[in-house]
């Protein structure tokens, strides 16, 4: 590794570090595609979870996640198309019918990266065909410096991961279905786990779902 | 729910047993579990913290395992069990409006147990009597075509059978 490759993403010629994943290669190259649940630390063993970072490559048949392709040389990538679009949009508006939308009163509102897709792909941040579930889970306030409203949870793992990383690994993901969450061992408040209040997990929670408070 | 003493140690001392049998390979962890169950009837809290550590994995991992998988109960099975059948035939002739009325009579969640253990909640999907929907089974006893008026009787039937036994407990004592 550590070798640059050439690839086209959207028309425009760039360099990657072979084996990076394609994700990378564009944002890097302020080429921007959809993504949730990618970490670049991680990126040697991609969560892919939220499906929404579609990419066509020439050659292949199908879309493929751009968090989990690594770019090779003379790639020639598409982030958008109609198809690529439909597809993310259909992604987008599942995570989004059940997320407690509320911007005006949400700590994340202009750095969230929910707002960031829907502008970007000029997606209505509220799903017009889908019926909102609003599970009205309480917040957990139990820590002085994080507030946790798993209402606004898009499930993408980034918090689980940082908490093992720079954290004490008190962060889990549990149930299934529409029941599956981020939480703790025995749904137990934050305040009363072994939590450090490091403040990792809300640095990478795309949404509004971690908050750090300056306490 | 908070766990009495005994059933803390409980917890504690069948793990151990139970892991005493395994080494640390972490493709024992969901059979563990699975024995553990079948000897408690439930996976409590002090059960999945000795399993954490033996297979060397983070406790909120067990307990990801165990809320994942429907055959995994976190609280002890009542004395009764009742199961609500929410198969699609019952589901279609009320299910869910029997289901609260459990749930609102025994003042517990589906899945919870009542503080005295005398009862537990959860729910079933299709017992195979589908005619007779909407069916709740009590102990494996089928109860057929259930209305909220007849969870009311069911319980009081019950309360009628528990006063006997004390009664006769007191007489011969
Ligand atoms: S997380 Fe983002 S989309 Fe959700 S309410 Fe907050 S600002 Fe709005
Ligand atoms: S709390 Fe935030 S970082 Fe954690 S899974 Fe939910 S959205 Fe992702
Ligand atoms: S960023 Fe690729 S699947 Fe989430
Ligand atoms: S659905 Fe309840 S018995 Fe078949």
């Amino acid at each position: 590794m550590g070798k640059k490759i050439n690839l086209t993403i959207d028309g425009k010629k760039i360099q990657a570090m072979e084996g990076d994943k394609i994700l990378w290669a564009a944002l890097e190259n302020d080429i921007y595609i959809p993504h949730l649940c990618a970490m670049k630390e991680q990126q040697q063993s991609p969560f892919a979870g939220c499906r929404l970072c579609f990419i066509e490559i020439e050659g292949k048949p199908r879309p493929v996640a751009a968090c989990t392709e690594p770019a090779l040389e003379g790639m020639v990538v598409n982030t958008r198309s109609e198809s690529i679009d439909r597809l993310v949009e259909a992604g987008f508006n599942l995570i989004m019918s059940n997320h407690h939308i509320d911007c005006k009163n949400c700590a994340a509102s202009g750095a969230c990266e929910l707002q960031k897709i829907a502008k970007e792909r000029k997606i209505r941040l509220k799903p017009k065909k889908l019926v909102q579930l609003d599970m009205n889970l309480p917040k957990d306030h139990s820590k002085d410096c994080i507030i946790y409203d798993p209402n606004k949870c898009v499930l993408c793992g980034r918090c689980v991961t940082a908490c093992r990383t720079e954290g004490t690994a008190v962060l889990g993901l549990a149930y299934r279905g529409f029941e599956r969450m981020v939480t703790t061992f025995g749904d137990i408040p934050l305040g009363e786990t072994e939590c450090s209040g490091c403040g990792s997990c809300a640095n990478v929670c795309p949404a509004g779902a971690l908050i750090q408070t300056n306490k | 729910m908070k766990l009495t003493n005994e059933e803390k140690t409980a917890a504690i001392e069948t793990s151990l047993r139970v892991l005493s049998n395994y080494n640390q390979e972490k493709g024992s962890l969901i059979p563990t579990l699975q024995q553990i169950q079948n000897e408690l009837g439930y996976v409590p809290s002090p059960a999945m913290e000795v399993v954490a550590e033996h297979f060397n994995v983070m406790k909120v991992d067990v307990y990801s395992i165990v809320t994942f998988y429907n055959q995994f109960r976190l609280t002890p099975p009542g004395k009764n069990q009742v199961k609500v059948c929410m198969g699609t035939a019952c589901h279609m002739r009320g299910g869910n409006i029997i289901m609260d009325s459990w749930k609102r009579r025994l003042e517990i969640d589906c899945g919870e147990t009542s503080e005295d253990r005398e009862f537990s909640l959860d729910r079933v999907a299709c017992v195979g009597c589908c005619t007779q929907a909407p069916v709740t089974l009590i102990n494996d006893e089928i109860h057929a075509k259930v209305t909220p008026t007849r969870v009311e009787g069911l319980l009081y039937a019950y309360q009628l059978d528990k006063d006997k036994e004390n009664k006769k407990a007191g007489e011969d004592n």
